[in-house]
């Protein structure tokens, strides 16, 4: 007899991490290429759904209708073992969601503020959002081919980012490249972590 | 032919599937992963055609918050209120989302993902 025949093959194991991080920017910067560069699955996408119960939401003016409005955002995932699951969400392109990324930020890992140069201030509304916000973020210049070329001090000039901020040149469409943002976004929030324990800055 | 509309694509009454209401029986992380109960499946026949369907979703590989919605088409306002009451009703186990507290825990964390990424 089969004594394990009661169990399932590759049982799950007794606790599955989920770990995230954010790919945010504006709209049409590239957030779902570049998700779907690293993801085991097609990117997906999750609707939520503001409704009128959202009034506190002091941007809720700005809602074109009254009634429900809907906020689309695309992920992808990365199995990276069995007990490990590593999340990439892109925020909804237009920044008027706010309250949409607060839930996305909740608990990330840290965050990619991707920028294209042909609009570089669209870039602006995502920067200030994460200046703001308690989570180890870096700056992404997505390359697109027909892009003007910039140096990278240029864009971070341009953009005022603080020198603190790490910047990097990447193709949204490539994975080696996108590995190499999501290895610098993980690096950055090592390094700010251990950061803040040498200072003995409480982390919340 | 038209395809039968489906009344949950219609997102001006979003919260009918779950009887009004708007808030879950308990917060989850869109990120936090769920897996079926043995026997949730054929349990969950009997609570709903959308509970079914997460049931099964989960039951051959976790599945985040985000991925149930997605894959249900469900808003994930919705998706949440189910999943929480399928949680309370010990028909989906829910796994923990990323440790927020402790420098060695998230220390370890970043160090794995880390790692799972340059094996790409």
């Amino acid at each position: 007899m089969d004594y394990a025949s009661s169990e399932r093959a590759g049982a799950p194991p007794s606790e599955i991490i989920s770990a995230k991080i954010v790919i945010a920017g504006g709209f049409g910067v590239g957030k779902t290429t570049m998700v779907g560069a690293v993801s085991e699955i097609e990117p997906l996408t999750t609707e939520a759904v503001m409704t009128s119960a959202g009034a506190g939401i002091d941007d809720a003016s700005k809602v074109p209708e009254k009634g429900t409005t809907t906020v689309a955002m695309d992920f992808g995932r990365i199995t990276m073992a069995e007990d490990l699951i590593l999340y990439l969400f892109g925020t909804p392109g237009q920044t008027r969601f706010w309250f949409m990324w607060d839930e996305l930020i909740r608990g990330a890992v840290g965050a990619a503020v991707l920028v294209d140069t042909r609009r570089l201030t669209d870039a602006f509304a995502p920067l200030d959002y994460f200046e703001n916000r308690h989570l180890p973020y870096l700056v992404a210049v997505n390359c697109f081919d027909e892009a003007p070329r910039y140096e990278p001090e240029e864009v971070r000039e341009a953009l005022a980012i603080p020198a603190r901020v790490p910047l990097i040149m990447c193709d949204a469409r490539h994975r080696e490249s996108v590995k190499a943002v999501l290895i610098g976004v993980v690096e950055h929030a090592m390094a700010t972590l251990v950061a803040e324990h040498e200072q003995g800055v409480g982390v919340g | 032919m038209t395809e039968p509309h489906d009344p949950r694509g219609n997102l001006v009454r979003p919260y009918a599937v779950t009887r009004g209401r708007t808030e879950p029986i308990r917060d989850i992380p869109i990120e936090a992963v769920l897996v079926a109960t043995p026997a949730a499946v054929q349990e969950a026949r009997f609570a709903g055609h959308d509970k079914y369907r997460i049931a099964v979703l989960c039951e051959p590989k976790a599945q985040s918050l985000a991925e149930l919605a997605a894959l249900t088409r469900l808003p994930l306002g919705v998706a949440r209120v189910l999943v929480a009451d399928m949680v309370a009703d010990s028909l989906l186990t829910l796994h923990s989302a990323a440790p927020r507290k402790g420098f060695t825990e998230r220390m370890d964390l970043l160090g794995r993902v880390l790692s799972g990424l340059r094996k790409l």
